[in-house]
């Protein structure tokens, strides 16, 4: 018997859906499975019924609720209410529902900012009052992550989280299990590269030379980033991002890691974290450019990203 | 006032929107809005952003063309640096772009679009949708998965991430290729290529025929339409010189520096996206009988604003098309045609590259220096131009970005191709769920 499934994408941008379908031929046989009532991406289920005349926003029941995106609007806040009551077991996917995500780094604005930049700041935008409707929902004050507006049995992060821990989450609700949670390991757990546990010292290098490593040698031959002197989130960050096995997806790249599976467990502060794992290979957090956003790329949700005063001048 | 019709969510597109149908006393359609209800900020949140990491951080503009985006990026980045990638760089970009489009191609048509001509545009939802064409067609639905996981695969073997990459940065890419590497991926993307061919001819033989008259009978609106041309007026994903096209058929050609003397955006109440238009066509007017300054982007723009196709495939196919339907062909469901004669070359040039033993060269990336400056970078996302304009200070800090992405361009064609095709399926007060579907099916065309 198929599990009846709900799912909904909120301020998000699809690439939690795209990486469900890059679970692959797997796909279709965890697709008979699973019975989707309500999946805006694949299935013409209407909140207003499908002649557009209810009065109501409404959901179907199901059993899983999945939900990708965070919180930035009334109607966002509206449609996980809305799931929260129609299922049992509610799934956060990916960061921003986790985290709050990219779009969280809107936080160290005020909204009406980031409106007088968009509709009053822009090179070929006809300058122009905000948008208001009631068909356009209004901005909630800040961009959340979906446990800070209700709650979340079970949380799958990653930006996006990889295919192998949704259908692992999954297949354990379908076996009859209420929780799941990835272990808690970091990135460098599962890092293969070369660490000395020192650097060459000197200020942080940003991104504007490639790292220093032979191509036709694998990753396990490669200097760790940090050690190199490129800044490298692996030290805080959840591990997982790859998969069950393999490595980090961005060192794969020989680019650094951005954190964006989120901190190692909840309640940790990445930031304070990651100043210390620098520090300790002999590098200065100080020097480190554009310091807070860098830092809590992924996570702005939660109060980790606030507005700061305007910065003097330039 | 008579009633309003609320097409909530908008269902098989990205993102959220919402059609409202209002109704006269008769029964008739009297207004239409899409209504575009998600705002996310980029433009703001990136101010104080250090260039370098702009590719990997507007990727998240949109998880389904995420290449797209993080190229325009890196060549905004390339320019505000001013630095030119070195050959082996802008051809590992030219193929992520060519895999990623494959896939997304290959995502849209048989995915998105394919329930409303496969299952039928009047069936119950319940069926009209991905797993009702895996029940209908479940050797086709085998195949198509495999074939959209295989170049999701190619893109994580070599660039660590399908989806958000990070392989692009301004002045090139983070890695080279290796001889070895080359060889692995040449014949998946052979297979690709195969199976793009089967596409084409798979619809022209089953789908298209079928739905010719209702390619006909959703509508057509003759509006500009905006892409990018090579020198020599071949259609490119990548690079060079923007055409804009009126509706009969006539152009001009500007530099990506030239793109704000070209195209404004109109901001409406009822809607957050934003409303580009060609500004030297005057006012925009969202009039069905009389519309102004619009135009479209998209598969069905390029096709029509390009002289020729860039691949031999492809260019024997557009021939097929014109000779078919005109240049500009204005039907809003030949979109569908269209992307499919792009897929054929976004295949042919994967495996072009890949023939290509430069590609495997070390040299891949430029050195940077920070300093204070203004770049401008464009591709043809699989949705439409994309144009990302970022200026920085004399560290290479972000103080100000302008961000205009593919479907925004559509935005008040899809409003036009909406209006036109409620008035064609709704007349006084009779329509049902299928009706309704066909006005979606207006929409999912422009594949927002």
């Amino acid at each position: 018997m198929a599990v009846n499934v709900a799912s909904e994408w909120l301020n998000a941008c699809s690439g939690c859906e795209i990486s469900i379908l890059n679970t692959g031929e797997a796909l279709l046989d965890l697709l008979a499975q699973l019975n989707f009532v309500h999946i805006p991406a694949l299935v013409d289920s209407k909140y207003f019924g499908p002649l557009g005349d209810g009065t109501s926003l409404q959901i179907p029941e199901a059993v899983v609720g999945i939900v990708s995106g965070g919180v930035r609007n009334s109607e966002h806040k509206h449609v996980l209410e809305e799931m929260r009551k129609k299922v049992k077991v509610l799934i956060a996917l990916g960061s921003c529902a986790a985290y709050g995500g990219v779009p969280a780094q809107a936080n160290m604005w005020k909204p009406e900012e980031v409106f007088e930049k968009v509709f009053r700041g822009c090179v070929t935008t006809n300058p122009s009052p905000n948008p208001e409707d009631p068909n356009v929902p209004p901005w909630t004050p800040t961009c959340q992550a979906l446990d800070e507006v209700t709650k979340v049995d079970i949380t799958i992060p990653g930006c996006p989280p990889h295919p192998d821990w949704i259908a692992d989450a999954v297949m354990a609700l379908l076996a009859g299990k209420t929780e799941w949670k990835l272990p808690e390991r970091s990135v460098c757990d599962t890092c293969p590269v070369i660490r000395e546990k020192k650097s060459g010292g000197g200020p942080i290098k940003r991104m504007l030379a490639n790292a220093e490593f032979n191509p036709e040698e694998g990753i396990d031959k490669m200097r760790c980033l940090n050690e190199q002197g490129i800044f490298c989130m692996g030290p805080v960050t959840l591990a997982g991002c790859n998969g069950k096995s393999g490595v980090p997806r961005c060192i794969q790249a020989r680019t650094p890691c951005r954190g964006c599976f989120g901190p190692i467990r909840k309640g940790a502060k990445p930031m304070v974290d990651m100043m210390g794992a620098l520090t300790s290979v002999g590098l200065d957090p100080k020097t480190l450019v554009d310091r807070r956003a860098i830092m809590n790329r992924y996570i702005g949700g939660h109060g980790y990203l606030t507005v700061i005063p305007a910065r003097p001048a330039r | 006032m008579g009633k309003v019709i609320n097409i909530q969510p908008i269902t098989r597109i990205e993102g959220h929107a919402k059609v409202a149908i209002h109704l006269d006393d008769a029964g008739n359609v009297a207004d239409t809005k899409v209504h575009v209800q998600a705002l996310r900020g980029f433009e703001k949140f990136c101010e104080g952003r250090p260039v370098e990491e702009m590719p990997r951080t507007v990727c998240h503009i949109c998880g389904i063309c995420p290449w797209a985006h993080h190229l325009a990026s890196s060549k905004a980045g390339d320019a505000c640096f001013g630095v030119t990638p070195p050959p082996a760089a802008v051809k590992l970009r030219r193929l992520m772009q060519s895999i990623a489009y494959v896939s997304d191609k290959i995502l849209h048509f048989y995915f998105l679009a394919a329930p409303d001509f496969v299952i039928g545009p009047d069936a119950d939802y319940s069926v009209r949708n991905v797993v009702g064409i895996v029940q209908a067609a479940p050797d086709i639905a085998r195949q198509v998965v495999k074939m959209r996981h295989l170049g999701a695969q190619i893109l994580e073997s070599f660039a660590g991430r399908a989806i958000h990459p990070t392989l692009s940065l301004p002045g090139g890419v983070s890695k080279p290729m290796t001889e070895a590497e080359r060889q692995q991926m040449l014949p998946l993307a052979q297979e690709l290529l195969e199976f793009s061919k089967f596409s084409m001819q798979f619809a022209k033989d089953n789908v298209f025929p079928k739905y010719l008259d209702a390619i006909k009978n959703i509508g057509v609106i003759e509006v500009g339409y905006l892409g990018t041309v090579t020198a020599d007026g071949a259609l490119d994903f990548y690079d060079g010189k923007l055409r804009l096209m009126k509706p009969d058929g006539s152009y001009d050609d500007f530099t990506y520096e030239q793109y704000t003397d070209y195209i404004g955006e109109w901001v409406e109440p009822w809607s957050y996206q934003k409303f580009p238009y060609a500004k030297q066509w005057g006012q925009l007017n969202l009039d069905l009988d009389n519309p102004t300054g619009v135009y479209r982007t998209n598969c069905l723009a390029r096709i029509n604003v390009a002289d020729k196709m860039a691949t031999p495939l492809a260019q024997k196919e557009l021939e097929e098309f014109r000779a078919a339907f005109g240049r500009p062909a204005h039907f809003t469901l030949l979109y569908h045609y269209a992307r499919l004669i792009e897929l054929l070359q976004a295949a042919e040039h994967a495996v072009e590259l890949l023939e290509d033993p430069e590609i495997t060269s070390k040299d891949i990336r430029a050195e940077l220096t920070p300093k204070a400056g203004r770049g401008i970078g464009c591709v043809e996302a699989p949705r439409g131009t994309l144009i990302h304009d970022y200026t920085c200070d004399e560290n290479g800090l972000i103080t100000k970005v302008n961000l205009i992405v593919g479907t925004t361009h559509n935005n008040a064609a899809i409003n036009l191709s909406v209006n036109q095709a409620a008035k064609l399926c709704i007349k006084e007060g009779k329509y049902d769920q299928g009706a309704l579907n066909k006005v979606e099916m207006a929409i999912r065309a422009y594949d927002p």
